[in-house]
Protein backbone atom coordinates (compact mmCIF):
# COMPACT_ATOMS: atom_id res chain seq x y z
CA UNK A 1 0.00 0.00 0.00
CA UNK A 2 1.36 3.47 -0.61
CA UNK A 3 -0.10 6.66 2.01
CA UNK A 4 -0.73 9.43 -0.17
CA UNK A 5 -1.07 12.79 1.32
CA UNK A 6 -2.21 16.53 0.64
CA UNK A 7 -1.79 19.51 1.93
CA UNK A 8 -3.01 23.45 2.12
CA UNK A 9 -5.12 24.35 -1.16
CA UNK A 10 -4.40 20.93 -2.76
CA UNK A 11 -5.96 18.99 0.13
CA UNK A 12 -9.48 21.95 -0.14
CA UNK A 13 -9.76 21.59 -4.22
CA UNK A 14 -9.45 17.55 -3.39
CA UNK A 15 -11.70 17.13 -0.39
CA UNK A 16 -9.08 15.19 1.20
CA UNK A 17 -5.82 14.95 2.84
CA UNK A 18 -4.93 11.43 2.86
CA UNK A 19 -6.15 8.48 1.03
CA UNK A 20 -4.74 4.57 0.66
CA UNK A 21 -3.57 3.41 -2.65
CA UNK A 22 -2.80 -0.24 -3.59
CA UNK A 23 0.68 0.62 -6.14
CA UNK A 24 -0.66 -0.15 -8.76
CA UNK A 25 1.34 -2.40 -11.34
CA UNK A 26 3.07 -0.15 -13.97
CA UNK A 27 3.49 3.14 -11.36
CA UNK A 28 7.21 2.84 -10.34
CA UNK A 29 8.10 6.49 -9.26
CA UNK A 30 6.17 9.91 -8.48
CA UNK A 31 5.19 10.56 -11.89
CA UNK A 32 3.39 7.67 -12.61
CA UNK A 33 2.06 8.36 -9.57
CA UNK A 34 0.93 11.58 -10.36
CA UNK A 35 -0.20 10.19 -14.05
CA UNK A 36 -2.19 7.86 -12.40
CA UNK A 37 -4.09 10.31 -10.14
CA UNK A 38 -4.76 12.87 -12.34
CA UNK A 39 -6.40 10.50 -14.86
CA UNK A 40 -8.92 10.38 -12.53
CA UNK A 41 -10.58 13.35 -14.18
CA UNK A 42 -12.49 16.23 -12.21
CA UNK A 43 -10.89 18.02 -9.54
CA UNK A 44 -7.89 15.61 -9.66
CA UNK A 45 -6.82 17.26 -13.24
CA UNK A 46 -5.29 20.40 -10.43
CA UNK A 47 -2.63 17.93 -9.99
CA UNK A 48 -1.20 18.38 -13.44
CA UNK A 49 -2.07 21.91 -13.61
CA UNK A 50 -1.29 23.57 -10.23
CA UNK A 51 1.83 25.61 -10.11
CA UNK A 52 5.02 24.61 -8.78
CA UNK A 53 3.61 21.45 -7.52
CA UNK A 54 5.83 19.74 -4.62
CA UNK A 55 6.17 16.35 -4.08
CA UNK A 56 7.39 14.24 -0.78
CA UNK A 57 8.72 10.46 -0.68
CA UNK A 58 9.18 9.36 3.10
CA UNK A 59 8.73 13.13 4.39
CA UNK A 60 12.20 13.81 2.06
CA UNK A 61 11.61 16.44 -1.01
CA UNK A 62 11.40 14.57 -4.15
CA UNK A 63 11.69 14.61 -7.56
CA UNK A 64 9.10 13.17 -10.73
CA UNK A 65 11.83 10.08 -11.17
CA UNK A 66 12.11 9.14 -7.28
CA UNK A 67 11.49 5.82 -7.07
CA UNK A 68 7.78 4.39 -5.06
CA UNK A 69 8.01 0.98 -3.13
CA UNK A 70 5.03 -0.61 -1.09
CA UNK A 71 4.70 0.94 1.79
CA UNK A 72 5.83 4.57 0.78
CA UNK A 73 4.07 7.45 2.09
CA UNK A 74 4.39 10.05 -1.08
CA UNK A 75 2.76 14.06 -0.13
CA UNK A 76 1.43 16.71 -3.10
CA UNK A 77 1.26 19.83 -1.70
CA UNK A 78 1.84 23.47 -3.30
CA UNK A 79 5.05 25.90 -2.77
CA UNK A 80 5.56 26.21 1.12
CA UNK A 81 4.58 29.75 2.87
CA UNK A 82 6.01 29.47 6.60
CA UNK A 83 8.30 31.97 8.55
CA UNK B 1 15.62 20.19 21.69
CA UNK B 2 16.56 22.46 18.81
CA UNK B 3 13.41 22.28 17.06
CA UNK B 4 9.71 22.61 17.88
CA UNK B 5 6.17 23.33 16.25
CA UNK B 6 3.68 24.24 18.38
CA UNK B 7 0.29 25.95 18.66
CA UNK B 8 1.40 28.14 21.77
CA UNK B 9 3.22 30.87 22.21
CA UNK B 10 7.18 31.41 23.23
CA UNK B 11 8.87 33.93 25.51
CA UNK B 12 11.88 34.90 23.55
CA UNK B 13 13.66 35.99 26.81
CA UNK B 14 13.58 32.50 28.07
CA UNK B 15 14.22 30.47 25.46
CA UNK B 16 17.82 32.68 24.66
CA UNK B 17 18.08 31.94 28.66
CA UNK B 18 17.60 28.17 28.20
CA UNK B 19 19.90 28.91 25.43
CA UNK B 20 22.83 30.86 26.98
CA UNK B 21 22.20 28.17 30.48
CA UNK B 22 25.58 29.61 31.84
CA UNK B 23 27.84 28.75 28.80
CA UNK B 24 30.94 30.97 28.46
CA UNK B 25 32.15 30.21 25.51
CA UNK B 26 29.22 32.14 23.66
CA UNK B 27 29.75 35.81 22.56
CA UNK B 28 26.98 36.16 20.28
CA UNK B 29 23.58 35.28 19.96
CA UNK B 30 21.68 36.33 16.92
CA UNK B 31 17.72 35.95 16.78
CA UNK B 32 15.21 36.36 14.55
CA UNK B 33 11.39 36.93 15.24
CA UNK B 34 8.62 36.39 12.72
CA UNK B 35 5.20 38.19 13.75
CA UNK B 36 2.09 38.05 11.39
CA UNK B 37 1.33 41.50 10.14
CA UNK B 38 -2.22 43.25 9.89
CA UNK B 39 -1.42 43.54 5.94
CA UNK B 40 -0.39 41.52 2.89
CA UNK B 41 -0.67 42.36 -0.62
CA UNK B 42 -2.43 45.55 -0.54
CA UNK B 43 -5.46 43.91 1.63
CA UNK B 44 -5.79 43.72 5.47
CA UNK B 45 -5.36 40.78 7.26
CA UNK B 46 -7.18 40.06 10.15
CA UNK B 47 -6.06 36.22 10.99
CA UNK B 48 -4.02 33.46 9.71
CA UNK B 49 -4.02 29.89 10.15
CA UNK B 50 -0.90 27.66 9.49
CA UNK B 51 -0.94 24.41 8.57
CA UNK B 52 1.97 22.17 8.06
CA UNK B 53 3.23 18.39 7.16
CA UNK B 54 3.82 16.60 11.08
CA UNK B 55 6.67 14.21 10.90
CA UNK B 56 8.23 16.15 7.59
CA UNK B 57 8.43 19.68 9.24
CA UNK B 58 10.16 18.36 12.12
CA UNK B 59 12.84 16.70 9.73
CA UNK B 60 13.22 19.73 7.56
CA UNK B 61 13.86 21.86 10.14
CA UNK B 62 16.67 19.79 12.22
CA UNK B 63 18.10 18.94 8.80
CA UNK B 64 18.71 22.91 7.98
CA UNK B 65 19.84 23.25 11.69
CA UNK B 66 22.42 20.63 10.89
CA UNK B 67 23.29 22.07 7.27
CA UNK B 68 24.01 25.81 9.51
CA UNK B 69 26.16 23.92 11.82
CA UNK B 70 27.99 22.28 9.21
CA UNK B 71 28.36 26.05 7.15
CA UNK B 72 29.27 27.98 10.10
CA UNK B 73 31.51 27.90 13.30
CA UNK B 74 28.88 28.19 16.01
CA UNK B 75 27.64 26.65 19.06
CA UNK B 76 23.90 25.83 19.29
CA UNK B 77 20.55 26.87 16.97
CA UNK B 78 16.99 26.93 18.25
CA UNK B 79 13.87 26.99 15.92
CA UNK B 80 10.63 27.10 16.91
CA UNK B 81 7.48 27.92 14.70
CA UNK B 82 4.03 28.23 15.42
CA UNK B 83 1.04 26.33 13.64
CA UNK B 84 -2.70 26.80 14.04
CA UNK B 85 -4.78 30.00 14.32
CA UNK B 86 -2.59 33.37 14.72
CA UNK B 87 -3.76 37.06 15.19
CA UNK B 88 -2.09 40.04 13.49
CA UNK B 89 0.89 41.23 16.33
CA UNK B 90 1.35 37.81 17.20
CA UNK B 91 4.58 35.70 17.12
CA UNK B 92 5.13 33.08 14.25
CA UNK B 93 8.51 31.63 14.36
CA UNK B 94 11.99 32.03 16.69
CA UNK B 95 15.17 31.47 15.34
CA UNK B 96 18.20 32.11 17.99
CA UNK B 97 21.94 30.92 17.10
CA UNK B 98 24.84 31.15 19.65
CA UNK B 99 28.37 31.75 18.74
CA UNK B 100 31.50 33.17 19.38
CA UNK B 101 31.46 36.00 17.66
CA UNK B 102 28.60 37.87 15.12
CA UNK B 103 29.64 37.09 12.02
CA UNK B 104 28.92 33.63 11.76
CA UNK B 105 25.81 34.16 14.25
CA UNK B 106 23.75 36.46 12.07
CA UNK B 107 25.17 34.64 8.74
CA UNK B 108 23.33 31.20 10.28
CA UNK B 109 20.58 32.91 11.86
CA UNK B 110 19.97 34.51 8.30
CA UNK B 111 20.38 31.16 6.51
CA UNK B 112 17.90 29.39 8.47
CA UNK B 113 14.95 31.45 8.11
CA UNK B 114 16.05 31.74 4.30
CA UNK B 115 15.77 28.01 4.05
CA UNK B 116 12.95 26.99 6.69
CA UNK B 117 10.96 30.15 3.82
CA UNK B 118 11.71 27.75 1.49
CA UNK B 119 12.10 24.09 2.41
CA UNK B 120 9.77 23.87 6.02
CA UNK B 121 6.02 22.45 4.92
CA UNK B 122 4.03 24.73 6.25
CA UNK B 123 1.02 26.54 4.63
CA UNK B 124 -0.45 30.19 5.39
CA UNK B 125 -4.23 30.58 4.58
CA UNK B 126 -5.34 34.15 5.58
CA UNK B 127 -8.46 36.05 6.11
CA UNK B 128 -9.10 39.31 4.41
CA UNK B 129 -12.07 41.36 3.80
CA UNK B 130 -12.28 39.88 0.27
CA UNK B 131 -12.29 36.09 1.85
CA UNK B 132 -9.95 33.32 2.92
CA UNK B 133 -7.23 32.73 0.55
CA UNK B 134 -3.93 30.84 0.54
CA UNK B 135 -0.80 32.73 0.57
CA UNK B 136 1.38 32.56 -2.43
CA UNK B 137 5.24 31.41 -2.28
CA UNK B 138 7.36 34.58 -3.47
CA UNK B 139 9.95 34.32 -5.45
CA UNK B 140 12.26 37.03 -3.30
CA UNK B 141 12.46 33.96 -1.27
CA UNK B 142 13.46 31.41 -3.53
CA UNK B 143 16.07 34.31 -4.77
CA UNK B 144 17.08 34.41 -0.86
CA UNK B 145 17.73 30.70 -0.59
CA UNK B 146 19.55 30.42 -3.28
CA UNK B 147 22.45 32.89 -2.93
CA UNK B 148 23.52 30.68 -0.07
CA UNK B 149 24.06 27.87 -2.63
CA UNK B 150 27.44 27.22 -4.97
Amino acid sequence: MLKILYFASLRETLGRGAESLELPGGVSDVSGLLQLLTARGGEWGQLATVKNLRYAVNQEMAQLDSPLRAGDEVAFFPPVTGG
Amino acid sequence: MPVRVQEADFDVSAELAALRQGDARIGALATFVGVVRDMNDGSGVSEMTLEHYPGMTEKALEAIVIEAKGRWNIFDALVIHRVGRLLPTEQIVFVAVSGAHRGETFAACEFIMDYLKTRAPFWKREVTAEGARWVDARETDDTAAKRWQG
